[in-house]
């Protein structure tokens, strides 16, 4: 095991460059457990954790820009993020907890592409954007082309995640959801989760609709077909479950040691028709 | 290749090894502070449970390379086998400690919760110990114990407190 410990961007993009095959490291909370089985002896790791521009998180006149080594306690800390961005304030309090928290970083979550990554339904919704960096420059993904499978970015080899931004919604939402369903509260893998954002038109039609789950995919997966149902709808209890009918077209969970496929199904359809429905209830 | 410096229990320290060393390790075997215990070794139990600059970490998850420059703080800095911290007098008061494996871990992140001048609030203990598992099944007798490790509302007013007398 070769550690580097690059002070700034430029010297770890200089350092995946020269060496080809190294692992980033950030908070090491995935990783560290990578390395405590023996699965990476012999590996070179990057250091990322003294670059600390990259632990920023910084309000834009039209987003919030997270630094790529924020952790998730330092997201949950933060004002304009508690404001504007609720949903993943709410997601990062659920990883883990304190110990995971104060360590794990926003962008090691996202490079770690696990289907059960707490922050991607509210990253979803929220249209966030990933800022990329490596020996051939910058580049922008959004969130839905960063993910290519189970652990598996489209990012290059040798790219490094900078920051992930989030741009602010032109007016707050009407509605919101964040909803984690684990074995237990903390300490927990998910079995599902889901996020929502919801706006509703002057004349209680559906507006815009945004609505991710996580857990039920090998990637996150926004509900595009129930958004595109719903938009422009009035929400009655029919609509809500034609809506629900739609969720194995844009999801397609599986029976694994931590749930079912039909357990899956069915409490992202509850958790769907109790956002939609909340007024009604 | 150049030593690694930091401060464990507000002395300085150094170390030479492997860089991703782990922390754990480094504590309980080159410094030879065998207050903190390894459980499960991937992050979930918190037995391992250090401060690191102020904040509850598992030591099992933090390769040495990345304590650098930082304070890092075990049960050892707590109080003695003489003279115990209010807290971990607390803990033998009202049975917070069982089998004792996950003690230290329990008594670093309830230090750190207990700096935050937080109120008396049985869910508040609860969801800042989350971290830290107890196979005893324990967690009421340690919840009480960091409830009564928490500094004594001072009365109001002096004649309240006189008529309460």
């Amino acid at each position: 095991m070769r550690v580097l410990s690059p002070s700034d961007a430029d010297a770890a993009v200089a350092a995946m460059r020269d060496n080809p095959g190294a692992l980033a490291l950030a908070g090491g909370t995935d990783l560290m457990v990578s390395w405590n089985v023996g699965a990476l002896n012999g590996r070179t790791v990057v250091d990322l954790s003294r670059i600390a521009a990259w632990r920023r998180i910084e309000m834009g006149p039209a987003s919030v820009r997270i630094g790529a080594l924020a952790t998730h306690a330092e997201i949950q800390r933060h004002p304009a993020l508690r404001r504007h961005f609720p949903l993943l304030v709410e997601a990062c309090a659920t990883v883990g907890a304190a110990q995971i928290q104060n360590r794990g970083t926003l962008g090691g979550n996202v490079a770690n592409a696990s289907p059960a990554g707490d922050s991607f339904p509210p990253l979803a919704v929220y249209e966030a954007k990933v800022l990329c960096v490596s020996g051939s420059g910058r580049r922008v993904l959004p969130l839905d082309e960063v993910f290519a499978g189970v652990k598996k970015t489209h990012l290059a080899a040798g790219e490094l995640i900078e920051a992930i931004d989030l741009p602010l919604p032109a007016r707050p939402p009407d509605r919101r959801f964040f909803r984690k369903v684990g074995s237990r509260l903390a300490q927990t893998i998910s079995k599902a989760m889901g996020a929502g954002l919801l706006w509703l038109g002057p004349d209680g039609r559906v507006e815009d609709i945004r609505v991710a789950f996580g857990s039920v995919a090998p990637t996150v997966r926004r509900l595009r077909r129930a958004e595109a149902l719903l938009r422009g709808q009035p929400l009655t209890p029919e609509l809500a479950a034609e809506a629900v009918a739609l969720l194995p077209e844009d999801v397609s969970p599986i029976d694994d040691i931590r749930s079912t496929r039909a357990y899956r199904l069915r409490v992202c359809g509850n958790v769907l028709r109790d956002f939609l429905l909340e007024d009604a209830r | 290749m150049s030593a690694i410096k930091f401060k464990v229990n507000g002395k300085p320290a150094s170390f030479s090894g492997a860089p991703f060393r782990r922390l754990l390790d480094v504590l309980r075997e080159d410094l030879g502070l065998t207050g903190t215990k390894e459980g499960c070794g991937e992050g979930e139990c918190g037995a391992c449970t250090v401060l690191l600059d102020g904040e509850p970490v598992n030591a099992c998850l933090i390769p040495v390379c990345q304590a650098e420059g930082r304070a890092v703080e075990t049960v050892e800095s707590l109080g003695t086998s003489k003279k115990l911290s209010a807290l971990q007098a607390c803990f033998l008061d009202k049975g917070g400690a069982q089998c004792g494996i996950c003690t230290p871990g329990m008594l670093m992140t309830a230090t750190a919760y207990l700096r935050e001048a937080p109120k008396a609030d049985d869910a508040a203990v609860r969801q800042a110990l989350a971290g830290n598992l107890c196979r005893c099944t324990g967690y009421q007798h340690i919840v009480d114990s960091v409830l009564a490790a928490l500094p004594r509302p001072k009365p109001a007013k002096k004649r309240s407190s006189r008529a309460r007398k």
